[in-house]
């Protein structure tokens, strides 16, 4: 069953794609993505005019067979590398701020 | 002797190989071009460092008979490519500062290959756009202007812009770039050089910074048709780190490489001629028929029923694959972090990707984000990926009635910087011929063909059949021989 799409997305909906997409957005901001949003949404929406129904969606562009390798470790002793570009590692960990829940 | 940075890559390799300069000849005239043109804004990071360990490796290796296929050759990497100790941004504000601790499948290929360094040239942020104009960077200006006297700077196409503004420039005789909708092939055509876009899956996507993981391919960009050539075979190849690889031999393109199209059939899809497109491109598209009769190909039409849908279902799966892709920029392990006072970690990545990501990147992202929710997921992405294969089966058909495909490569010349900034759609349509074949995966080459009537280059696109890029760089071959293509932006910068 596909669900019905909305004619348009208002500011409400915009604040929570921002809010999913963790994207940390000012009320002005939203407001102007509400049209720029529903100019591209409404130029998707030809899409619908395909008919599809006998077609099965894509899932990969060239053939492929998905490889599989020997289940052993091929990496690791890395740490100073994987934290070499960290904004604030600390001893040999990600630093992050505190989670009090 | 003449000016090294005239030569393109196979006239450097094979000047190199003969003994009539050196490999540090050469790579010091094209640092110091590359030093001279800043105004281009090209580059994001410049490295005549490594342009010279490797000329000086070159060097040693002519004088042990040790040389390898790029000895001797300095090239421009597009900065969507991870190069270890180098800068890697993706033209991003959220990755300024990057430093990878390892080496992109690609770049490592070319290093192996004797190439060496100009810099990491600039793009459109994490490759989204058509005009060079979201780098967080600043614009590419193209070298091109106008033959009116008006100066309006120019884009470079995008996104690999940098790419294709440097080597129209000679200031790099060759980059690589990548493509997702055409961020290859119309930057190329912009700027009246050659670039191309091989099957998915030829050149490895590990340690290139992800956009569009289905999309995605790197391709090479120079002068002409066999400096193409030259340089992809050194990029391909089957790597075990991607798992969408193919785990297939890279021919010997360059030594197959002919222009005579004798037995091949060229279709013309009809559905490339949309309304509004500017005479001289119809005129262009109609001389590269003539040119593929030339040279001893048969023409016939052909029928892409779905073209139309094409971009609506790129602009559902680009950025809903980027949405998912670009998840990882979230302030802990790499790149930029903000951290509000008192902020817990939820504001933390709110408040870092609001000042990491360029505007266009936010749109991508939320667009992205919006098609794959719950509720709209079946009704965009999955009738998107359905169209898709609607578009895929389009090009099957063709195949029955013709070998290769001949088309624009974009709707227009180059515009003005500025021109369509403000409208994303108007920008998305420029990938109109170039995004099709991306959503199939096939390999597709712009080649300049001439000038409008202002001075800028056109350029015309071949496509072919998956792993057919044998075929591709051929008509392609054919179209630059008739085409006699010479013309260079007047130096100003």
């Amino acid at each position: 069953m596909i669900a019905a799409r909305p004619m348009s997305v208002d500011s409400a909906t915009v604040r929570k794609i921002a809010s999913l997409a963790r994207i940390a957005t000012s009320d002005a901001e939203i407001e102007a993505m509400v049209p720029e949003l529903n100019n591209i949404l409404g130029w998707i929406e030809q899409l619908e005019e395909v008919d599809t129904s006998a077609v099965q969606p894509m899932t990969a562009v060239i053939a492929n067979t998905l490889r599989l390798r020997a289940d052993v470790v091929t990496d690791g002793n890395r740490r100073d590398a994987v934290l070499a570009n960290a904004p604030a590692p600390e001893h040999g960990f990600f630093g992050v701020p505190k989670v009090i829940e | 002797m003449a000016d090294l940075t005239d030569l393109g890559i196979a006239a450097i390799r094979d000047g190199f190989r003969a003994g009539d300069f050196s490999a540090r000849e050469v790579a010091d005239a094209f640092n110091a071009a590359v030093a001279s043109a800043k105004a281009l804004n090209a580059f994001i990071v410049e490295t005549p460092e490594h342009a010279i360990s490797a000329a000086e490796q070159a060097d040693r290796d002519r004088s042990e008979g040790t040389l390898k296929a790029l000895s001797g050759v300095p090239i421009g990497m597009k900065d969507l490519f991870c190069t270890k100790g180098v800068q890697t941004t993706a033209a991003s504000h959220i990755l300024e500062g990057f430093t990878p601790q390892y080496e992109s499948t690609v770049s490592a290929k070319l290093w192996a290959a004797g190439a060496g360094m100009l810099g990491k040239l600039n793009m459109d942020q994490f490759a989204m756009g058509s005009s060079n104009e979201t780098s967080a960077f600043g614009n590419v200006i193209s070298p091109w202007r106008r033959s009116d006297g008006g100066n309006a700077p120019l884009a470079p196409g995008g996104s690999s812009g940098g790419s294709s503004a440097a080597i129209a420039a000679r200031i790099v005789p060759g980059a690589t770039g990548t493509d997702t909708g055409g961020s290859i092939r119309q930057p190329a055509a912009f700027t009246g050089i050659s670039g191309i876009k091989p099957t998915y899956g030829r050149c490895s996507r590990w340690g290139v910074v992800a956009f569009a993981s289905s999309l995605d391919q790197a391709g090479s960009m120079a002068r002409d048709v066999l400096d193409c050539t030259i340089m992809l075979e050194a990029m391909a190849g089957f790597d075990p780190k991607d798992s969408t690889s193919l785990d297939l031999p890279v021919p010997n393109w360059e030594a197959s490489l002919s222009g005579d199209l004798k037995g091949k059939r060229i279709g013309i899809p009809k559905e490339y001629r949309v309304d509004g497109m500017p005479v001289e491109i119809d005129a262009l598209w109609e001389q590269g028929i003539a040119w593929m009769k030339d040279a001893g190909a048969e023409v016939v039409e052909v029928s892409l029923p779905h073209t139309k849908y094409a971009l609506p279902a790129y602009y559902i799966i680009a950025p809903a694959e980027a949405s998912s892709n670009l998840a990882r920029y979230d302030g802990v392990r790499y790149g930029l972090r903000d951290l509000p006072d008192g902020a817990g970690l939820q504001d933390m990545y709110a408040a870092t990707r609001a000042a990491g990501f360029g505007p266009e990147v936010k749109r991508r992202i939320m667009i992205g984000t919006y098609v794959l929710s719950a509720g709209f997921y079946d009704a965009y992405y999955t009738q998107a990926q359905k169209v898709r294969t609607l578009i895929a089966r389009d090009f099957d058909a063709a195949w029955e009635k013709c070998d290769l495909l001949l088309t624009p490569t974009a709707p227009s010349a180059a515009f003005a910087l500025g021109e369509k900034s403000d409208d994303p759609l108007a920008m998305y349509l420029n990938d109109v011929f170039t995004v099709p074949s991306s959503l199939a995966g096939l390999p597709a080459m712009s080649v300049p063909a001439g000038l409008d009537g202002q001075g800028l280059p056109l350029g015309l696109q071949i496509i072919g059949k998956a792993l057919d890029e044998q075929g591709v760089l051929n008509a392609s071959l054919a179209i630059e021989q008739r085409a006699g293509f010479t013309s260079r932006a007047e130096k100003w910068w």
